[in-house]
């Protein structure tokens, strides 16, 4: 079986994010940026099937400008045996990203598509779900666990009730969650030899791809400041601070 | 910094990652304990690579240049005491440099190999009672004895000593009178007759880190376990230094960091007559010009490490950020716990942790005075000494 994973290169999760001053967008100006972790996730996942024998080969892509290489060569590192990087200089929508996989998916035909629940740029959740749509494919979102067996896979999705277990047939989309595994380090010689493993660069055009139109960003702005803390001196004026809020 | 790849920062998330997942949540009790597993910490670092970044990759090393090295250690520097960082640094590039370079095949694969891959604990063994700065003054004598070295001789202050599998040591081989061309670095491992190193020093500081005297008294060891030719190993020592020092400057900079950016946090929440310390002009201030004492000594590492690069002699370029970055460890360190005031000299605000950890590195690895000294010759302003 052949394993597919989407990477995406976003702003490193320990950066304190700055919205520019004109509010265009978020300050990229030498910040730190790295893998989506929930993509992360689902490498490791995707690298562990392929050291068990489910999996045979592992393929990561991007989408992205030219640094989005870099995401490529770590996904590299982890154990990808080559990948592709589909060059777009614009922001790309979750739908445009839906289109892109989906040609990226029908050429490569694997067994299975792995992608992170969401990115934490703008935590859109809906490149996966989209994506599995545009294939005609089962979906698993929100996977805790997945185990695979034969042309089926088992996933414990994390919802908001709890856990569910759902069997799905293979191809599909499965989405990592936090609780999926906790990716290796990165090993030094790992590193270095990802510098050498193949990737193939395309275009949205020679994938016979258009942008969806529909989305455009108006306006970025930080969210409000926090307003400062009381402190309260016994239990009897916290009770009555939380009543006043109406909490209790 | 312009030699620093995408690689070069893969290389410091590993680093960086093992150092809070692996050894700073035990910190605080290897520290009380005055010890620190060192097998166990070498080999996690072995398994991921990271103690041969420069060594040749027959011996399990990566083989690349010492831009990667300085990204490493700068990483490791993020540890919460300054013991560990050190006791790395004595495998990678103290204790090892050397064999590297001039060991023979065999040498390296018995003790280089091992101890890139973590599987043994290296020591640098050049100190002694009786000279510490005076390197050509060392006493410690092998003399051979048909296909062996015979030692004699003691090893103070020693670094992974109590622990330690075996010190490239120095000792004097020849005529005594030839100070210079007398002395010869030898691979010693530490379980042989003839040692006893029970002794763990008491220190102000790098408290995880452990530090013993070794008595040698007769110690057996094969004539093969001489690193290069006899005679050389003053001038190995000093071409050694070379990285000892660039690392233990790089390995420090992460701990500085961390000590301002808590004393930034810590000064800006402190209120006190009516506004946070931070807000006094002479706090802020002082602080701003810490910050770009710290930047220009990174500058100044990284400027000897692209001399090395380069193929340049580093010496004055080593020497010089050795110097600066013990200097503003102490001065940052000292100024920091002040603007804390009594929290600051709590034992663990990191204040006070680095100013005990860091007071060290204007002793060891070559005093301040020693730098300048160093220094001094090399711009040819030594008395009686033109250039
Ligand atoms: C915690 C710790 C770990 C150590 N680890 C190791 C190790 O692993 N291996 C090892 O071999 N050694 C190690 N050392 C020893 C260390 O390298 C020496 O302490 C250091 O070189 C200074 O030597 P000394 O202590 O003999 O001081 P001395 O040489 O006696 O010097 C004393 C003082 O004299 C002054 N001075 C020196 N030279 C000059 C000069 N040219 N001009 C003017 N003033 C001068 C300086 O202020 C210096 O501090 C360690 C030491 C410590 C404390």
């Amino acid at each position: 079986m052949k394993v597919l994973v989407s990477v995406k290169r976003v702003v490193d999760y320990n950066v304190r994010i700055q919205v520019k001053g004109d509010g265009s967008g978020v300050n990229l100006d030498g910040v730190k940026m790295s893998m989506n972790p929930f993509d992360e996730i689902a490498m490791e996942e995707a690298v562990r099937l392929k050291e068990a024998g489910t999996a045979e080969e592992v393929i990561a892509v991007t989408i992205g400008g030219d640094k989005a290489e870099e995401q490529l060569r770590s996904a590299l590192a982890f154990g990808a045996d080559r990948a592709i990087h589909v060059k777009v200089n614009e922001e790309v929508s979750p739908l445009t990203a839906a289109r892109i996989l989906k040609a990226v998916f029908e050429k490569e035909q694997p067994g299975l598509f792995l992608m992170g629940k969401q990115a934490i740029d703008d935590d859109n959740n809906q490149t996966g779900q989209m994506t599995s749509a545009l294939l005609g494919i089962p979906q698993a979102t929100f996977a805790g666990e997945l185990k695979i067996d034969g042309n089926k896979a088992t996933v414990v999705r994390e919802v908001d009730a709890g856990l569910e277990t759902i069997e799905v047939d293979l191809p599909a989309v499965v989405t990592a969650d936090l609780r999926l595994n906790e990716p290796r380090y990165l090993k030094l010689p790992d590193i270095m030899k990802a510098k050498r493993k193949p990737v193939e660069t395309v275009s949205m055009a020679d994938l016979g791809v258009e942008a969806a139109p529909g989305l455009t960003v108006t306006k970025t702005s930080p969210p409000p400041a926090r307003a400062a803390g009381i402190k309260v001196k016994t239990v009897d004026e916290l009770v009555a601070a939380l009543k006043d809020k109406g909490l209790v | 910094m312009s030699f620093f790849t995408h690689e070069h920062h893969e290389i410091r998330r590993t680093a960086e990652r093992f150092v809070e997942q692996h050894i700073n949540p035990h910190v605080e009790q290897w520290e009380r304990e005055g010890l620190f597993p060192a097998h166990e910490v070498f080999k996690g670092l072995g398994d991921l690579g990271m103690l041969g970044i420069t060594k040749p990759e027959e011996y399990g090393g990566l083989g690349l240049d010492y831009s990667y090295q300085v990204a490493f250690a700068e990483a490791i520097g993020t540890c919460t005491c300054g013991g560990i960082p050190m006791a790395i640094g004595v495998q990678t590039d103290m204790a090892t440099p050397a064999l590297a370079r001039f060991g023979s095949d065999e040498l390296k694969k018995e003790y280089l190999a091992p101890a890139i891959a973590g599987d043994l604990v290296a020591c640098i063994a050049v100190s002694e009672p009786g000279a510490g700065s005076d390197v050509a003054g060392i006493k410690t004598t092998a003399k051979r004895v048909g296909d062996d070295y015979v030692i004699n001789g003691q090893k103070m202050w020693i670094t992974n000593g109590t622990q330690g599998d075996w010190a490239c040591l120095l000792a004097n081989t020849g005529d005594e009178a030839d100070r210079h061309g007398n002395k010869s670095l030898i691979v010693v491992p530490l379980d042989a007759a003839g040692i006893q190193r029970e002794t763990k020093l008491d220190k102000l500081g790098q408290r995880s880190s452990d530090t013993a005297i070794i008595f040698l008294d007769n110690v057996k060891v094969p004539a093969r376990n001489l690193i290069g030719q006899e005679g050389k190993g003053f001038s190995y020592q000093m071409q050694q230094f070379q990285e000892e020092r660039l690392f233990l400057s790089a390995s420090i900079l992460k701990a500085m960091d961390r000590v301002f950016d808590d004393t930034v946090e810590y000064t800006r929440q402190r209120n006190i007559f009516g506004k946070s310390v931070l807000d006094n002009q002479y706090v802020h201030f002082t602080l701003a010009e810490l910050k770009t004492e710290l930047e220009a000594a990174r500058a100044l590492i990284y400027r000897a490490t692209e001399d090395m690069l380069e193929g340049r002699d580093v010496t004055l370029a080593a020497s010089m950020a050795k110097l600066k970055t013990a200097r503003l460890s102490r001065q940052l360190t000292d100024v920091c716990m002040q603007f804390w005031g009594g929290q600051g000299y709590m034992w663990e605000s990191s204040p006070a942790q680095f100013y005990r950890d860091l007071r060290l590195h204007s002793i060891g690895g070559g005093a301040d005075e020693v730098m300048m000294q160093i220094i001094s010759k090399h711009l040819g302003i030594l008395p009686g000494k033109k250039k």
